[in-house]
C-alpha cells in the first residue's frame, strides 16, 4: 500500500476540501486497498434500493383484500410508476400495430365468432382434436381437475424415470400449482422463460400473464439473481442479469429428462398444438429432451388452420404491439424416437360453460391487453389480486374458482370499459365484472358497505330522471362539502387521489341549454 | 377414461343454447405489395433479423462465407454451406451445445411478419436452430407469402411433426422492458435471399 504524502495524512479532516482520496472512507473501501475488519461505513455507500412490494395476504379461503396489497405497491413509487410505464407502453404500442391493419376490427369480430362457434360445439372440436393427435402418434390425457392434471404429468414422469423437467410458460400449470406438487414428488421443475424463472427463484408467483415479472425493478431482480445463481449483488445491468441467467439455465436445458410446454391453439383438423414464446424457450423445452408433455385447457381448441391464422396476428399485437412472437411452434406428432403427451384440462371450465352471463370469458386468449390498460391493474400490480389471474380478466374468472375468496376482485375496476375495447376477442369484460358484483350480492360474499353502495346505485342508474338530479346535486355537493365528508373511509375513490373537481354544469343541461331547443 | 367421459357429458349439459355460425375467413389479400423481398426485408429488421444483401456479382454465399469465418463450430443443413459439425454424425441434441453457426434453409417466408418457417424434415435435428449462438437462414425469394392467410394454406402445417416461423432471433424484454437478444436461444438471426439451387455445386 503506497503512502500518500499529503500533510492532511493522519490528521482530522477539517472540512469537505481538506479530504484527499486516501481518507475518503468509500474510496479506500472500494478499491480494496484496506483490510475493513467488517466495519460499518457511517453512510450508505449507495442509496439502498426500494424494496419490492409484495403481494396480497392469503390467509385459506378469506376475501383476498385486493385494496390493502395495491396501497402498499401504491407506497413503493419507484415500483408503481415503472409499472405503470411500462405497461402504458404496452398498450400503446398495441394501438399502433393496430392502426396499421385497416382489418383489425374484422378480425377481432372474426375471431370472437370463432370462439363462439367452438365454444358451444366444444365437445366435438375435443374429440377431434383427440382423434388427430392420436393418428399424429401423441398419447392424450383428459383431466378434470388440477389434481388429476398433476397427477397424470407425475405419472408420465414416473413412466420415463424423469426427475427433472424443463418447462416454459404456462398459465395453466399455474393454475394448477404443478410446481408446488412436483416439489412434493421429488421432480425438479426448471422454467425456463426469464420472466419466469425470475418468479420462479424469488418464490412468488408470476404477476402478469404475458410478462410474469413486469412489477419488479432491476435492482429486485439483482437481488433474487444475487441470492440464487450468484450473481454480483451490486450489479443490476439488465444484459448482465439476462446473459447470467442464459448461462445458468442452459446446462439444466441440456440434462433435463422431459420438457413441458403449454398450448395457445389447439387446431382440431390437425390435432396441432401451437405456442407462441419471444424466447425460443418452448422449442428447447419440447425439443432438446426426448419427452414433451403439453398442457392444454379444453378451451384453446379452434377448428381448422385457416382459423390459426387469424388468433396469431392477433395475439402478439395485442399484447406486446409485435406483429407476431419471435417464435409461432406447431407440434404435431413426436420427434423420431421421442414422445409426446397432450393432457386436456378442465378444472372448472365446463362449469363456466354453463353460465349465461360469463360462458364469454372462455374465448380468452390470454393476451394481457386489457391488464396493460386497466388503469388500476397498472397501479396496484399482478399480485395485489391474490390469484392465479389478476387484471380485468382475471376478476371475472377468478371467482368461479372460489367465489368467497375472490368476492373483492370483481371491485378492483373503475368499469370505464377499456379492457373491453382492446379485447382482441371481444369479450365484454366490463359488463361481466358489474355482472359479478351482483351475483356476489346476491351469493352474500359482499360486505355492508360496498352493498349499500351498490343498491342506492342500483335504484338511481335504473332511473334517467333519478339520476341526472343525483348528479346534479352530487357535483354542487362535491364543490360545497368539507374534505372530511369526501374523503373518509366511506369513499375508497379518496383514497390515494383527489376527487376531480366537479363541473359547473352537467352534459344533459348543457345539451338541453344548447341543442335540446334546436329541431 | 371416465375422466374423458365426465368433462364431455358436462360440456354437452353445458354447451351454451345459442346458435353461432362458423364464419369463413377471408385471405385479406387486396392491395398486394409490388415487392414481397422489400416488405419481408423490413419486417425482419423490424423483428431485430438482419437481411444479408447478397453481393450483385460473384460469390451469393459470401456474406455467410464472412459471417463464420472465425466460427469454431459450424452445422449446416444445406448443400450449399459445408461446415465442420455433420447434422448426420449428431446422436442427440446435446451434441449441438457448443455450435456456434447454424446454416439452415426456410420452406417459405411471411412478408406481414418477416417470419420464416422452418420444419423438422429440413432441420434434420430441431434442436440445432436453438442451440446454436446464431441463425443463418437461406431464403429463396420466390418462396414469400403475402401474410398468415397464405401461409396457413401450406402443406407443412399437415405434413410437419414440427413446424416453426422463426421471426428475428430469441428476444425478451422481461426486465424492465429492456431488450436483450438471445434470451434462451440464438442470439442473432440472419437471411440470405439466395435460389434453391442457385448455389449448388460450389465448394463451401
Amino acid at each position: 500500500m503506497s503512502r500518500d504524502p499529503t500533510p492532511s495524512e493522519g490528521t482530522p479532516a477539517a472540512g469537505p476540501a481538506q479530504v484527499t482520496a486516501s481518507q475518503d472512507r468509500d474510496a479506500i473501501y472500494r478499491s480494496g486497498r484496506r483490510l475493513d475488519h467488517a466495519e460499518g461505513a457511517s453512510r450508505p455507500l449507495r442509496p439502498a434500493p426500494e424494496k419490492q412490494p409484495r403481494g396480497a395476504r392469503i390467509h385459506g379461503d378469506r376475501p383476498i383484500d385486493q385494496a390493502e396489497a395495491a396501497a402498499r405497491f401504491i407506497a413503493a413509487p419507484e415500483h408503481e410508476q415503472m409499472h405503470d410505464a411500462r405497461l402504458w407502453d404496452l398498450r400503446q404500442k398495441r394501438d399502433r400495430e393496430m392502426h396499421v391493419i385497416p382489418e383489425w376490427e374484422t378480425l377481432r369480430a372474426l375471431a370472437s365468432a370463432i370462439k363462439e362457434h367452438t365454444l358451444t360445439h366444444l365437445d366435438e372440436y375435443l374429440e377431434q382434436f383427440e382423434t388427430q393427435a392420436q393418428s399424429n402418434g401423441v398419447h392424450v390425457h383428459w383431466a378434470r381437475d388440477a389434481a388429476e392434471h398433476n397427477r397424470i404429468v407425475h405419472g408420465i414422469l414416473r413412466d420415463h424415470g424423469a426427475r427433472s423437467l424443463i418447462k416454459s410458460k404456462s398459465m395453466l400449470t399455474e393454475e394448477c400449482g404443478m410446481r408446488h406438487y412436483m416439489a412434493s414428488v421429488g421432480i425438479e421443475v426448471i422454467e425456463t422463460d426469464l420472466g419466469e424463472r425470475i418468479q420462479q427463484l424469488d418464490n412468488e408467483d408470476p404477476s402478469h400473464v404475458v410478462v410474469p415479472a413486469v412489477h419488479k425493478l432491476r435492482t429486485d431482480v439483482a437481488e433474487v439473481f444475487a441470492k440464487t445463481i450468484g450473481t454480483d449483488p451490486d450489479n443490476s445491468d439488465v444484459h448482465y442479469l439476462a446473459e447470467s441467467q442464459r448461462e445458468a439455465t442452459r446446462p439444466l436445458i441440456l440434462e433435463a429428462d422431459a420438457g413441458m410446454t403449454g398450448c395457445n391453439f389447439a387446431v382440431a383438423e390437425t390435432g396441432t398444438v401451437t405456442v407462441c414464446t419471444n424466447e425460443g424457450n418452448a422449442d428447447l423445452s419440447a425439443n432438446v429432451p426426448k419427452l414433451h408433455i403439453a398442457s392444454i385447457g379444453i378451451e384453446k381448441v379452434i377448428p381448422r388452420l385457416e382459423h390459426l391464422a387469424l388468433f396469431v396476428r392477433l395475439l402478439s399485437r395485442s399484447a406486446l404491439g409485435s406483429p407476431i412472437t419471435q417464435y409461432t411452434s406447431h407440434f404435431r406428432g413426436p420427434r423420431a424416437g421421442g414422445e409426446m403427451h397432450f393432457v386436456l384440462v378442465d378444472n372448472g371450465r365446463s362449469a363456466r360453460l354453463g353460465m349465461e352471463e360469463f360462458w364469454t370469458s372462455l374465448k380468452c386468449i390470454r393476451c394481457g391487453a386489457c391488464m396493460n390498460t386497466c388503469p388500476v391493474y397498472r397501479r396496484s400490480g399482478g399480485l395485489s389480486y391474490g390469484a392465479t389471474y389478476s387484471g380485468p380478466i382475471g376478476i371475472i374468472i377468478d371467482p368461479t374458482f372460489n367465489a368467497r375468496k375472490y368476492s373483492n376482485l370483481p371491485f378492483a375496476s373503475t368499469l370505464n370499459g377499456s379492457c373491453t375495447n382492446v379485447c382482441p376477442v371481444k369479450i365484454n369484460i366490463h359488463e361481466q365484472i358489474y355482472a359479478w358484483r351482483r351475483e356476489l350480492v346476491k351469493q352474500h360474499e359482499v360486505p355492508f358497505v360496498k352493498k349499500a353502495a351498490m343498491k342506492a346505485a342500483g335504484e338511481v342508474l335504473s332511473r334517467p330522471a333519478v339520476y341526472r338530479a343525483a348528479v346534479a346535486t352530487a357535483n354542487a355537493a362535491l364543490e360545497h362539502l368539507p374534505r372530511f365528508v369526501i374523503y373518509n373511509g366511506l369513499n375508497a375513490w379518496g383514497k390515494h387521489r383527489e376527487v376531480p373537481h366537479p363541473p359547473k354544469q352537467t352534459f344533459h343541461s348543457w345539451y338541453q341549454q344548447h341543442r335540446g331547443e334546436k329541431p | 377414461m371416465s375422466s374423458r367421459n365426465d368433462i364431455l357429458t358436462a360440456i354437452r349439459a353445458n354447451r351454451p343454447k345459442v346458435e353461432r355460425a362458423l364464419p369463413a375467413v377471408p385471405l385479406f389479400d387486396a392491395g398486394a405489395p409490388g415487392s414481397l423481398l422489400a416488405v419481408f426485408k423490413e419486417s425482419l429488421t423490424r423483428m431485430g433479423g438482419l437481411f444479408l444483401d447478397p453481393p450483385a456479382a460473384g460469390d451469393h454465399l459470401l456474406p455467410v462465407r464472412e459471417k463464420i469465418a472465425a466460427a469454431k463450430v459450424v452445422c449446416s443443413t444445406v448443400p450449399e454451406i459445408t461446415g465442420n459439425r455433420g447434422i448426420a454424425e449428431v446422436r442427440t441434441p446435446h451434441d449441438l451445445a457448443d455450435v456456434d453457426y447454424a446454416i439452415v434453409r426456410a420452406a417459405f417466408a411471411v412478408a406481414e411478419t418477416g417470419s420464416v418457417l422452418l420444419h423438422d424434415v429440413s432441420l434434420k435435428v430441431n434442436a440445432v436452430s436453438y442451440l446454436a449462438q446464431h441463425l443463418i437462414v437461406l431464403l429463396d425469394p420466390a418462396d414469400i407469402l403475402l401474410n398468415l392467410h397464405h401461409a396457413y394454406r401450406r402443406p407443412e402445417f399437415r405434413e410437419r411433426h414440427y413446424a416453426v416461423f422463426h421471426t428475428g432471433p430469441s428476444a425478451t424484454a422481461d426486465i424492465e422492458g429492456v431488450l436483450i437478444h438471445g434470451a434462451q436461444g440464438v442470439r442473432s438471426l440472419s437471411v440470405l435471399p439466395l435460389a434453391r439451387g442457385a448455389a449448388s455445386g460450389r465448394q463451401g
